[in-house]
């Protein structure tokens, strides 16, 4: 990108091999900066991720209660044995998964909806409209799951009294007491919170797609559903995978909801929340640092798969 | 120069003051704050004590001090206890060892339960407190129509027809947490068995009574209740002020819960929003039997006073704990936030027996009540009771022990999760 809005000088024109030695020392010194710059970002980042990451991953290979610190005994990759052919972890793994993939379709679908509602928007309406999409999202958490744990609360909550002229709904219909009812808050809880957060992300990607790109679709007679699939949507790419990708690990995290509403009775644990219960409710570091380390490994795993599937690069936004 | 010599001298001075004890104490209604301050002042500068909150529920409270002990946390000179968790903190050598004099002058009279709750190994290692337990509480109107005779102990099979001959409903903690753990451990006990048989015997090795016939009348209770409809639709999440909301209302009539509900309603009917009506159709008596001519073992609670192995001033810990339980002060806090005495004569204080007309009706209670299998791998069997005993419809007496038992066993042995 430098090269090509840098005018050539003459000596360039003239001896090209010693411009191109030139252009490489710029290139180190700027690389040298980058770093002088980033390190101190980058040994933080060392210190609070890797060096957890690693700690986690060492502990993982001991039989270590908090509690009797005398009988730690190194048992190398039992705990993952033990970890990996327990139902439990793939129950949790399967509620886990479900919850990521239907979040996300959802919030992908009204995400982007509320997007292009606040890309149309007439402006004097665009900030009053963004705030207002936004507020869900300002919330904390915590404070979210308690309000939405109890609405739905078979004693406290007004659910049930407001919609009870909905098939299947009851006073006597308690969210919390089953798996699909349960799972069915849970999920919606989730998808109120943070869909804002996707829509923004897709404004933002909105927002680059060349606005001359869709008028000479429009003057070649496409429809809107054509521009959208032809032209908007794949200019987009690289927004989308962004937004998919930080939600999905997102989802894959989700705890505090969890926690509040069910704590994981009626089969609707998640790994989280397992890692949690293993490592500071048993107090079981060993077992516990094993779940934490394949939910890492499975948060990797998810970076890949997002990365691979639409095929983005990013750093070609940089015409490296 | 001056400022900075004074600034030193100051510090120096606020240095030299009584040394200060922390007390991390459970959420209350403040009693335990106040007696912080009174045996401050009590004290005479020998210490000052500091409270500090703990989380609201009983292993939140645990998980925060076992992690604390393990770090050696020397800020930890008092704590206040659930008592199934004080084997856990005992075991490792968590718990400061209690001075002989001490363990004498905190015991006497202090009823059984409450002893045998403070102690591990057969040792005394933390310094009873305030000692709880559940009763049956009853609508007087409910009972009368159902034609039950509540001045001799009734059986839960007694309290399921009844319920169900008036149309009302039967309330009990059916929510998958330690209360749970409290009903199924009430419920063996009265048919005469055990959840652990050698619960000081290490993680391998512990044995479970659950299948037998004991625990196969505690899950036969559970199972009808969850699937007959008795314990109403809220059963599965329904906690301790859940199930006194139900009892106070027009469904209520039978429930099992501790102390705190009368002073609740109390509260509730000055405020206006229960009925005076309400509370004179309250009725109390001993928890029920599992079957008739079972055992009266009503679940035991309450929180014992534990002194930090790591504190700079265990001796002056004790001191505290010593002032912070006089029977006095038990009977003063018992009569300001509802928590039972463990020391009997603070039953005699006429503001307790006219602040709780049932004071008797607990003393007895706690004399019979029976606590939790103490071990100190106590959280992997509640924990285990909860994942397989829950929610109360799918317990089944021909399974359900069976299934507990092979599961919570594996998890001694760290072949499951949990």
């Amino acid at each position: 990108m430098t090269t090509s809005v840098t005018p050539p000088v003459a000596e360039e024109r003239a001896a090209p091999g010693r411009a191109r030695a030139r252009r490489s020392d710029r290139a180190r010194q700027e690389a040298r900066l980058g770093w002088w710059l980033a390190g101190p970002a980058f040994v933080v980042m060392l210190a609070v991720t890797l060096y957890p990451i690693l700690q986690a991953m060492y502990d993982s290979l001991f039989r270590y209660r908090l509690t009797a610190p005398e009988e730690r005994q190194f048992i190398g990759l039992s705990n993952y044995g033990v970890v990996l052919v327990d139902p439990i972890f793939w129950r949790d793994l399967w509620v886990t998964v479900l919850i990521t993939i239907i979040t996300v379709v959802i919030e992908l679908v009204l995400g982007f909806a509320l997007a292009m509602v606040m890309h149309r928007a007439i402006r004097g309406l665009r900030g009053a409209l963004r705030t207002a999409i936004l507020v869900p999202y300002g919330i904390i958490t915590v404070v979210s799951a308690f309000a939405w744990f109890y609405a739905f609360d078979i004693t406290s909550g007004y659910v049930n009294h407001w919609f009870d002229w909905v098939p299947g709904i009851s006073e006597n219909l308690n969210w919390f007491a089953s798996q699909g009812t349960s799972l069915f808050v849970i999920i919606a809880s989730e998808v109120w919170k943070t869909t804002p957060f996707i829509s923004l992300l897709l404004l933002a990607g909105l927002a680059q797609v060349p606005g001359d790109m869709e008028e000479a679709a429009k003057v070649d007679g496409a429809t809107p559903w054509q521009v959208l699939w032809r032209v908007i949507l794949p200019n987009m790419k690289a927004a989308i995978m962004v937004a998919v990708l930080f939600r999905a690990l997102d989802a894959f995290r989700i705890f505090d909801n969890v926690f509040i509403m069910t704590n994981g009775a009626n089969g609707t644990e998640v790994l989280s929340l397992l890692a949690y219960r293993t490592s500071i409710g048993r107090l079981e570091i060993g077992l516990g640092s094993a779940v934490s380390v394949l939910l890492f490994l499975c948060v990797i795993l998810i970076c890949f798969a997002a990365i691979k599937l639409f095929k983005v690069d990013l750093t070609s936004a940089r015409g490296e | 120069m001056a400022a900075a010599l004074a600034a030193g001298v100051s510090a120096c001075a606020a240095e030299a003051g009584p040394p200060t004890l922390t007390w991390y104490i459970n959420p209350d209604a403040g009693g335990q704050a106040r007696l912080a301050q009174t045996c401050t002042e009590q004290a005479n500068g020998a210490y000052k004590i500091e409270t500090v909150l703990l989380p609201r529920d009983a292993s939140s409270q645990r998980e925060q001090l076992a992690r604390r002990l393990a770090a050696k946390d020397s800020s930890i000179d008092l704590m206040s206890l659930d008592p199934p968790f004080i084997p856990e903190l005992a075991e490792p050598g968590f718990l400061a060892p209690m001075p002989d004099d001490v363990a004498k002058k905190t015991t006497e009279g202090v009823v059984q339960g409450a002893i045998d709750g403070a102690s591990w190994n057969g040792e005394l290692v933390t310094v009873p407190f305030w000692a709880n337990t559940q009763l049956l509480w009853y609508r007087k109107s409910v009972a009368e129509a159902a034609g039950l005779d509540m001045s001799k102990p009734v059986t839960w099979q007694q309290l399921i027809d009844a319920a169900q001959s008036q149309d009302k409903l039967l309330a009990v903690q059916g929510q998958k947490d330690e209360s749970l753990t409290v009903w199924i451990n009430a419920l063996v006990s009265s048919a005469g068995g055990q959840i652990i048989t050698n619960p000081e015997a290490p993680a391998q090795d512990i044995k479970l009574g659950l299948e037998s016939e004991a625990g196969r009348q505690a899950a036969q209770i559970i199972g009808e209740i969850g699937n007959s409809g008795v314990g109403g639709p809220g059963l599965p999440t329904e906690d301790e002020p859940t199930s006194l909301t139900i009892f106070q209302g027009e469904d209520g009539s039978f429930m099992v819960n501790w102390p705190f509900v009368w002073s609740s309603t109390v509260t509730a009917v000055e405020d206006g929003s229960v009925d005076k009506a309400v509370l004179d159709d309250f009725g109390w008596t001993t928890y029920p039997l599992t079957a008739e001519g079972g055992e009266v073992t009503p679940p035991y609670g309450g929180i014992n006073i534990g002194v930090g192995a790591f504190s700079d001033h265990p001796d002056l810990a004790y001191q505290a704990a010593e002032c912070i339980v006089t029977p006095e002060h038990q009977a003063e806090y018992f009569v300001s936030d509802g928590n039972p005495a463990a020391a009997s004569q603070a039953y005699e204080d006429p503001k307790v027996q006219e602040a709780y007309p049932m004071y008797d009706v607990i003393r007895e209670s706690l004399d019979k009540a029976v606590p939790r299998p103490q071990t100190p791998f106590y959280n992997e069997v509640t924990s285990g009771l909860q994942e397989k005993w829950f929610p109360p419809a799918s317990v089944n007496p021909d399974t359900t022990p069976e299934e507990s038992t092979q599961f919570i066993t594996a998890v001694l042995r760290g072949e499951r999760l949990l």
